[in-house]
């Protein structure tokens, strides 16, 4: 009798989580590959909270990205706690201004803000810290040490954690791992059909695989899918192109500029090698692909027709959703890096191998200091990323949720839940984990006034791929523009806050 | 009554005229003194610095001029030439004038910001159906990424958007106008094409000189198509005045600098749209 009740109670112990995934999955379709999963945030924690009566006012992006999980999170948490949630959708150039007006009015009309991870310095002032709680929270010491460092300033976390950004290779694997394309490339090229690990394979590479249908479908294929669209995001692909180039290990001390003197380095020549590639990037995206934005690269690529892309993880994760037609056909890498790598301490190439990945800026979201319900916003924020939710947002691409969690990096939540093939699943997993473990990585540009530098990136830049200037001349253009932001924001407020990412880059943080 | 009691009735106007156009006015002003940004919020005092460096030192605020005074240009007379054949052609008796006419108002009354992303998908390089349909002849122009085609592509939205108005305007002219010199010119046995040339068209003159100056006003504020159809690019090839306004001071936060390059633009059009306006009634009101 004994050994019988204790098998029940075993059984009850063990079954009871799936209880409450069925229970929490019924109502919930969104978390029916997991159901809830115990945490500080759970469902089952969240419906024990009461804000009736409660408002909760929420900025976020547009839908899809970020803005539909955003809306999706704000209904389950309506229904779970009694809040009523208004959630308002703004582009993401708009998503800066909107908050900073009136930030700098002294009001809140929002209570929860999202933007990029880069506006940090802007924003810090701004917004309430994360409080202990949640960073004591086990959710919370499962985020990567990277991404706990871009949500953070100087210690103190600003932005809570729901992306985990940065971007990397993404390829069609049934393509490049086919023996008669690698023999056709061969007999072609002389050259062998591989994931290319430089910038100039993928260039040589995307042009041979351009404008043919090379995968039988009736339609043509192109190159490469890029977000070279003025001003939406596309200094952050520039930055991509740039580190392979530009970002040397054995020169710590900044990779946007010189630390020491704040002078810029966006115009020496690795940067200008990497806008030359880009600006040869042009004859191999598909038509119209100098005016695509990251929408339009993840359903370029997503959609089947492009060989390459490279940005954040959104264009994969469409690649890879159920309802795509290259479910696993596509694979990912590390950026590809370069043979060459440029020294700006001694002004010289140095002509070994270079590959650096670029932790690039992502999804950021925080409390404003004046929000009178800080309590109900960082309880949304936290039920936002809790397991069940992290999990079955990871698997919708449109959602632009990625991994950022240790947790994470585990391929079997992609091979179990997602229906990936293991391989692709391993080396998707390693890709990211790899970047973590780099040594050299870049970590995006955290200064006061961020959006004039990148704006003037941007603008350099389009300049070059719409050819009005050469890349020389667009980037001492972006440079002199730069050293004129310095001046105006004053170095030393520059420099101080660059140092903290520099830190972060030279791995002393 | 007491003659200072009409004063009193004078307030409301006078409250609300202060604060829609005097206050933002002055205060644009005071912010144009002021280095304003994301850094440095508040109304410090830097004096004409940002007016300095708006004349010295940024020749991409008078490029984006002049690229706008050749993009309001040319879609102001394309406007008024296909607006005038259209309201001509309804003014008479045709079949089905009616119907026309509320057809050729359409354009007008959709949302510009949501057309113009429909038109960016009809002029999608690879997506769209417009070089879908080119195909057929082996043309697949570069609708919104060649630096030249761009601007045209920004000026057939605009046409295409605001015709319409100058239609409105042009056909509620000719309708007003007297019948007796078309009768007399009928009487003297005048050609269609004379009695447009003479009869038509200067009885139409004061009207058309207040649409294209309306429509110049309106077409000098171009924003919404470009911020939707190209962003301003490729590279800086369709940024207009307007929207390099409004990457400064709402996308960088140069609130300061954004403001002393909103004044000297206001004070520019002031200036160039009076000019105009004295130009075309000498022209057209020679007698």
């Amino acid at each position: 009798m004994k050994t019988c009740l204790t098998a029940i109670i075993s059984s009850l112990m063990i079954f009871s989580p799936m209880a409450y995934a069925d229970k929490w999955s019924d109502q919930f379709p969104h978390i029916k590959a997991t159901g809830d999963i115990p945490g500080d945030c759970s469902y089952e924690k969240m419906s024990k909270k009461n804000y009736k009566g409660k408002t909760l006012k929420i900025n976020t992006h547009a839908i899809p990205v970020m803005g539909e999980p955003t809306a999706l999170h704000a209904e389950q948490f309506e229904k779970l706690t009694g809040a009523k949630v208004e959630v308002t959708h703004t582009p993401a150039g708009d998503l800066y201004s909107k908050a900073m007006v009136p930030f700098q009015a002294g009001q809140a009309p929002y209570d929860i803000v999202f933007g990029f991870s880069n506006f940090i310095n802007d924003w810090k002032r701004y917004l309430a810290p994360v409080p202990k709680k949640y960073m004591n929270s086990p959710e919370m010491k499962d985020v990567t040490k990277s991404h706990m460092g871009v949500s953070s300033w100087d210690g103190t976390m600003y932005q809570y954690p729901v992306d985990g950004d940065r971007h990397y290779l993404k390829y069609r694997k049934d393509v490049i791992d086919n023996p008669e394309m690698q023999k056709k490339y061969k007999a072609d090229t002389g050259k062998e059909l591989k994931v290319p690990t430089t910038w100039k394979e993928y260039g040589e590479m995307a042009k041979y695989f351009n404008g043919w249908d090379w995968d039988g479908d009736g339609e043509k294929e192109y190159g490469s899918a890029e977000v070279m669209k003025k001003d939406d995001l596309m200094f952050a692909a520039f930055f991509s192109r740039s580190v392979a180039y530009a970002k040397n290990p054995r020169t710590p001390g900044g990779f946007f500029f010189d630390l020491e003197t704040m002078k810029p380095n966006i115009n020496n020549p690795g940067f200008v090698e990497a806008l030359t590639d880009w600006v040869e990037a042009t004859k191999y995206v598909p038509p119209g692909g100098t005016n695509f934005g990251l929408g339009d690269e993840i359903g370029s690529f997503g959609g089947g027709q492009t060989l390459f892309s490279f940005s954040w993880d959104d264009a994969f994760i469409a690649a890879m959703q159920d309802d795509s037609p290259i479910k696993n056909k596509v694979g990912a890498a590390p950026l590809p890096g370069a043979n060459k790598v440029w020294n700006r301490v001694s002004n010289n190439w140095e002509n070994q191998y270079n590959q650096a990945p670029y932790i690039v800026w992502g999804w950021a979201v925080g409390v404003a200091k004046k929000s009178k319900v800080k309590d109900m916003a960082f309880d949304y924020l936290c039920f936002f990323s809790n397991g069940a939710n992290h999990q079955a947002d990871l698997a919708i691409g449109r959602f632009g949720v990625n991994p950022f969690k240790n947790s994470d990096f585990d391929p079997n939540i992609y091979i179990n839940s997602m229906g990936w093939d293991p391989e692709i699943a391993n080396s998707y997993t390693k890709t990211l984990l790899d970047m973590e473990k780099s040594n050299n990585r870049v970590f995006p540009l955290r200064v006061p006034g961020v959006f004039e530098f990148t704006s003037a990136v941007a603008t350099g830049t389009s300049k070059a791929l719409a050819g009005q200037l050469s890349p020389q001349e667009a980037l001492d253009e972006v440079a002199k523009e730069w050293e004129a932001i310095v001046s105006r924001v004053g170095k030393k407020a520059v420099q101080d806050a660059y140092a903290v990412g520099v830190k972060m880059e030279d791995n002393k943080l | 009554m007491n003659f200072k009691h009409k004063y009193f009735f004078l307030f409301p106007g006078l409250f609300v005229l202060i604060g829609i156009l005097i206050f933002p006015i002055i205060f644009v002003v005071r912010l144009s003194l002021s280095g304003w940004n994301s850094y440095n919020p508040g109304l410090d005092y830097i004096g004409l610095e940002n007016y300095i460096r708006l004349f010295t030192d940024d020749p991409r605020f008078w490029e984006s001029f002049f690229r706008l005074s050749f993009l309001s240009v040319t879609t102001v007379i394309l406007q008024y030439v296909i607006g005038f054949a259209l309201a001509h052609m309804v003014w008479k008796d045709i079949k089905f004038k009616r119907f026309f006419r509320v057809l050729f108002l359409v354009p007008m009354m959709t949302t510009p910001v949501i057309m113009t992303v429909i038109w960016r998908t009809f002029f999608h390089e690879s997506l769209g159906p417009v070089n879908d349909m080119l195909s057929i002849f082996g043309v697949a122009p570069k609708w919104l990424t060649d630096p030249v085609i761009a601007k045209f592509t920004v000026i057939i939205v605009e046409v295409w958007q605001w015709t319409p108005f100058m239609f409105l305007l042009l056909l509620a002219g000719l309708l007003s106008l007297p019948k007796e010199p078309f009768l007399a010119a009928a009487i003297d046995g005048a050609s269609p094409v004379r009695k447009f040339i003479y009869v038509t068209f200067p009885l139409m003159a004061p009207i058309s000189i207040g649409a294209i100056i309306i429509r110049l006003i309106e077409a000098s504020k171009i924003m919404d198509t470009v911020y939707v159809l190209t962003s301003g690019g490729p590279g800086t090839s369709t940024e207009t005045s307007s929207f390099y306004i409004f990457i400064k001071g709402l996308r960088e936060f140069q609130m300061g600098y954004a403001a002393s390059m909103s004044f000297t633009y206001l004070i520019i059009m002031i200036i160039s749209l009076t000019i105009i306006a004295k130009v075309l009634t000498k022209l057209l009101l020679k007698e």
